[in-house]
């Protein structure tokens, strides 16, 4: 893989042409993945005018949904201060989640043309899918921190650490689904439909279009199975980084509307992640030698 | 491993690949066969015990009819696929063209997936750029550069690709009935280059059912018999065993030494 002069032959060792260390393997081939990050992005919206755009208008249309129909409508705003900015916290996390979910369990079958004739990790697909979904997390985070700004929000060291728990779960979590569906959906396509009804939940699973404390409240004594999920502890550990800085007491704020223990739970959630993540990797060792003749 | 010598370049030893053909794949087919007590799905060999080494520098031309297992050889080398049992083993980088055609995103133009092609055969950025110009001028493909592969004629298509494998700096080289598409001009460049990259030390492992360009190109012929090695020897017994085979008037003895013959029996 040197640029410079290549290696004698007779140097290099006798090794098997599929190996391949899975998820490490791919962060070896950091250009490859740029390549493949890149083709990505163009490859979401070939063929549409408002390309790159249409990342924004998904999340903002659904933005503008909760808010007129929850926050307005039903009445959710007048127990969350700031509202709009509680729902889009939350919508940044649950849209990155749902985002790589989605994508990344098509991605194996997507790229068949190369995964059939090339070899190559085909974790790099699954991995390529969640950089280009936090790839249009920036921009949202943007607009974000631009609402906090306005209703004068200033950043403290638990609440940034939060937000980096928030993407780091999603993240590490994403990418497990995304590695394990990916398989899936090559020996079966109903994966990518069951996939998409599986994402309809995690929008109404988590704390984002009604507080927390509606949970604390109804649900009084079962609040740690809401929050044995991931995503939930995702979107309240974002509000807690933005959300809670622009009400007009955040420590009160912080104290009511958020579960005890946030970072320690966020903590716990990203370790059972990552255990995720390495079961998936091992079922997808397993199973990816069956992918090239099923495709 | 310790016990191949050090010009040994690749390895295959007693490999088997089974494929799986599946009968029933929706629910409603699955219930009905249990019902009616059918398979679900039926195994074969496509590769069964298949051993034999290649010393580096070797031409091997890979015979075989139809449906005998020489992609599957391919792509095991190639590392695409794994065996099912037995060891394949390869020294130093790999670049080849596998199936007739490379791994070319259609959506991506011609430029893109020449990048991201050599990206894949492990080249960098660098390194393609330097080969970027006699890439495309080899692959001829002018205008469309900028085009999506998706629109190229099969022509185009598989010259590209072969511009690409034939520029990386590889130590073994793979060639899948290269020359079934593309024009009697490129077909001789092809067959030029491929000399040239069998000459320059590399190992070339030549699928074809042109008796004239193995006998051109090739040092020793494998020939497989339903995914079973029916022949390993030289090139001139290995084209006589396989014309006992079949009876394919394509690789009739007479078609020899005339390029123009050599290439249009490259079918």
């Amino acid at each position: 893989m040197t640029d410079t002069g290549h290696v004698p032959v007779s140097e290099q060792p006798l090794v098997a042409p599929s190996a391949s260390n899975g998820l490490l393997g791919v962060f070896s081939r950091r250009y490859l993945l740029r390549l493949l990050v890149r083709r990505e992005i163009s490859a979401r919206y070939q063929g549409s005018f408002l390309g790159l755009l249409w990342s924004y208008i998904n999340p903002l249309t659904q933005f503008f949904i909760y808010w007129f129909i929850m926050g307005k409508l039903i009445g959710m705003a007048g127990r969350a201060e700031n509202y709009a900015i509680h729902v889009f916290a939350g919508l940044i996390v649950v849209h990155f989640f749902v985002e790589t979910f989605n994508a990344g369990t098509r991605s194996i079958v997507r790229n068949k043309a190369l995964v059939k004739k090339m070899a190559l990790p085909r974790e790099m697909f699954p991995v390529a899918s969640m950089l280009v979904s936090l790839f249009h997390v920036g921009p949202q985070l943007i607009i974000l921190l631009v609402a906090c700004l306005v209703t004068g929000w200033s950043p403290d060291l638990v609440g940034m650490t939060a937000g980096l728990l928030a993407l780091g779960i999603v993240m590490v979590l994403g990418t497990a689904l995304a590695l394990l569906f990916s398989t899936a959906n090559v020996f079966f396509r109903d994966f990518s439909s069951a996939v998409s009804i599986l994402t309809n939940f995690v929008r109404f699973g988590v704390p984002m279009i009604y507080p927390y404390t509606l949970v604390a409240e109804r649900f009084a004594g079962h609040t740690e199975l809401y929050l044995a999920n991931p995503i939930a502890d995702g979107v309240l550990l974002m509000q807690r980084a933005f959300w809670t800085g622009t009400t007009d007491d955040p420590t009160v704020t912080a104290l009511v509307h958020m579960p005890d223990h946030l970072l320690t739970r966020g903590v716990i959630a990203l370790g059972g992640s990552l255990i995720v993540l390495v079961v998936a990797q091992l079922v997808f060792t397993r199973l990816e030698n069956k992918i090239p003749e099923r495709l | 491993m310790a016990d191949y010598p050090k010009d040994t370049s690749i390895v295959v030893d007693d490999v088997t690949k089974a494929f799986t053909l599946r009968y029933h794949r929706t629910f409603k087919q699955v219930s009905v066969a249990l019902v009616k007590g059918r398979d679900l799905s039926d195994t074969f060999n496509a590769l069964d015990h298949v051993s034999f080494t290649v010393k580096q520098g070797e031409s091997i031309g890979l015979m075989g009819l139809n449906g005998s297992g020489k992609s599957t050889l391919l792509k095991l080398v190639n590392g695409i696929m794994k065996p099912d049992s037995g060891t394949v083993l390869t020294r130093g980088r790999i670049a080849g063209l596998i199936a007739t055609g490379a791994g070319f995103h259609p959506q991506l133009t011609g430029r893109e997936n020449v990048y991201l092609n050599a990206a894949v055969l492990g080249m960098s950025e660098q390194e393609t750029a330097r080969k970027f110009d006699q890439i495309i001028d080899f692959a001829e493909i002018g205008r469309h550069l900028d085009a999506p592969v998706g629109n190229y004629s099969s022509g185009q298509f598989a010259r590209l690709g072969f511009a690409v494998a034939v520029h990386v700096d590889s130590d073994i080289f793979l060639a899948d009935e290269v020359l079934a598409v593309g024009d009697r001009p490129f077909k001789k460049k092809c067959m030029e280059k491929m000399q040239e990259i069998r000459d320059s030390g590399r190992t070339l492992f030549y699928v074809s059912h042109a008796a004239a360009s193995v006998r051109k190109m090739c040092d020793r012929v494998i020939v497989l018999e339903n995914g079973r090695v029916g022949f390993d020897g030289a090139v001139d017994a290995g084209i006589k065993y396989l014309k006992y085979e079949d009876e394919n008037p394509l690789n009739d003895p007479d078609d020899m030494g005339d390029l123009d013959e050599e290439l249009g029996a490259d079918i």
